[in-house]
């Protein structure tokens, strides 16, 4: 049985009412926009939030990349890639300077994203201040309040009980001086990539059913106190054990034969990318 | 002397009710009430044109049976409810000219996380159990603007010290703690921010003796160290006895009697006043 799919999956209707969702969110930066998220073909909490988005937003013009974790070719990127492709016919790419919409998993890339491009952000837990607060009535009330005190108590409590903020991912953010931001589980090492960002940023939560936005040149501040500041992961010297990258976000790899540990880049097209350099030159 | 002294908080013509009212008891003649509910509409008159004033350093005393309007009064002081009609001024607010209960809800926060304290009977209304003592301190002082995680330890484990908790536990959640351990803990948490006004409501109820001789010795060295304005509320006339300079006798939502303390107790003129003061132990 053949199905013919509309143009990027869902209807007009759909694709209009994401977009409205999308433009006020980019009119209220940081603001969550609750958006009537639709039923996909992969399970809510699997980037439906991001794929509803970039969906919403694909032209034929437009040259894709989906990025899980910093790769190109895991399951779930592909999976989304393939999805898209076969509704939309769209060119993909691994390169991050070549593509138009970049939807990723919890990473920005390592090379800087420019003016013109959108990066879609997954989000499973758009609220900052859900852990401090469960109800979604008070947190609401909470951000019409400009009322964040929850969201450094939780920086807080780490620094009570570990010494130092132990947000591993996900750290609270300020956008634009108003609204406090979940920017996705993405490392602390990339929240310093939102401020002032060239591109624009959309982060959508499908099971949440909520889209936000970092427009352009926005500034975006991680939270901090005045003795503990804000910092990103530091790697020190280590470096990647294939292209020799220093100062980029590394996973440590254990070698299960020797026992040995040794780094790489996480973002792989970067890395792929460097290597072809090497090989070239 | 040129001028008066200026109270604390004066409020005038205060009026709470649950429910919309009827041609019957709108124009709220006492005949047509029983006690302060509606038998025709069937709505409640939980405060009734209730006027008074605290000056500095002050510590009125508010008595009266269950139901008279005592907790409701000071949910409406402190915000956790709306009022249905009257005005409040407090001097340390905008030079006392501006009715703060028409002020908008970010301003009534704002009001509320620097100018008041509030010590609720039931610690668990006051405090977040799960998160340490220390942490609950911190939120009232990260409300006020504080982002000086150092001085904010520092003050926590002074508050903590002051209420006699050992320093050594401050980082346990309140939950771990004894009923009267968490009604210290919500002390602390009530006076971090040394706040002009501090509201304390039936908050020796439910504590065994030697507890409450502790709790009530610790809000009066306070109340003389500090020099803070105190409303309490209680229906136990020993801590008022104890506590209070003035006294307001509080029955089916209205002011029935004030005056000095000892003069009410000594002296009653109301017949409910007479017929507490007689039912003392």
């Amino acid at each position: 049985m053949r199905i013919e799919y509309n143009f990027a999956f869902f209807d007009e209707g759909s694709k209009r009412e994401i977009r409205r969702a999308t433009l006020k969110a980019v009119a209220i930066p940081g603001y969550q926009v609750p958006f009537a998220s639709r039923e996909m073909p992969i399970a809510r909490g699997w980037g439906t939030g991001g794929l509803q988005l970039t969906l919403s937003l694909v032209g034929k013009e437009d040259i894709l990349k989906v990025i899980d974790q910093g790769s190109d070719e895991s399951v779930n990127a592909v999976n989304i890639k393939k999805l898209i492709i076969k509704t939309t016919g769209i060119k993909v790419t691994d390169e991050t300077s070549e593509a138009t919409i970049i939807q990723s998993r919890h990473r920005i890339p390592e090379i800087p994203l420019q003016a013109g491009q959108i990066l879609v952000l997954q989000v499973p837990l758009p609220e900052p201040l859900r852990y401090y607060e469960p109800s979604e009535l008070e947190t609401k009330k909470l951000h019409a309040e400009q009322e964040y005190s929850g969201a450094w108590l939780m920086l807080f409590e780490q620094i009570m009980n570990y010494g130092t903020m132990s947000t591993g991912a996900d750290h609270p953010a300020m956008v634009h001086d108003r609204y406090v931001m979940a920017p996705s589980p993405i490392p602390r090492f990339d929240n310093p990539k939102l401020n002032h960002s060239q591109a624009l940023i959309l982060l959508g939560a499908g099971r949440e059913k909520k889209v936000y936005a970092v427009p352009p040149y926005t500034r975006v501040e991680s939270l901090a106190f005045e003795d503990f500041s804000f910092e990103v992961e530091s790697f020190q010297d280590k470096c990647c054990g294939l292209c020799g990258a220093k100062g980029v976000f590394l996973d440590e790899i254990l070698d299960d034969l020797t026992g040995e540990t040794f780094h790489q880049c996480n973002d792989t097209s970067y890395c792929l990318q460097r290597l072809n350099q090497k090989s070239a030159g | 002397m040129t001028e008066f002294e200026l109270p604390v908080l004066s409020v005038s013509n205060f009026n709470k009710q649950f429910g919309k009212g009827c041609p019957s008891c709108k124009d709220s003649n006492e005949d047509s009430l029983k006690k302060n509910y509606c038998p025709v509409c069937g709505t409640v008159y939980a405060c009734q044109d209730i006027t008074f004033e605290v000056y500095a350093g002050e510590i009125l005393g508010v008595v009266g049976e269950s139901g008279s309007g005592k907790s409701t009064l000071m949910q409406c002081l402190y915000f956790d409810q709306e009022v249905s009609s009257g005005e409040a001024y407090i001097s340390s607010y905008k030079d006392g000219k501006r009715d703060v209960f028409a002020e908008s809800s970010q301003q009534k926060r704002y009001i509320r996380n620097h100018m008041m304290g509030k010590v609720y009977q039931n610690p668990l209304w006051g405090l977040r159990i799960n998160f340490t003592s220390i942490g609950n301190i911190a939120e009232k002082l990260i409300a006020a603007g504080n982002r000086h995680v150092g001085k904010m330890e520092a003050r926590g484990k002074e508050l903590l010290e002051h209420v006699n908790i050992p320093i050594y536990r401050m980082k346990e959640a309140p939950k771990n703690f004894s009923g009267g351990m968490q009604q210290r803990v919500q002390i602390a948490k009530a006076l971090s921010n040394n706040p002009p006004l501090l509201l304390l409501d039936e908050v020796t109820t439910g504590l065994d003796l030697s507890v409450q001789a502790s709790v009530l010795d610790l809000i009066k060295t306070i109340q003389r160290e500090l020099q803070i304005t105190v409303i309490i509320v209680s229906h136990d006339l020993g801590v008022i006895r104890m506590l209070a300079d003035r006294t307001m006798v509080m029955l089916d939502g209205r002011i029935i009697e004030q005056g000095l303390t000892d003069q009410i107790l000594e002296d009653p003129q109301h017949d409910y006043t007479q017929h507490l003061v007689q039912s003392l132990l």
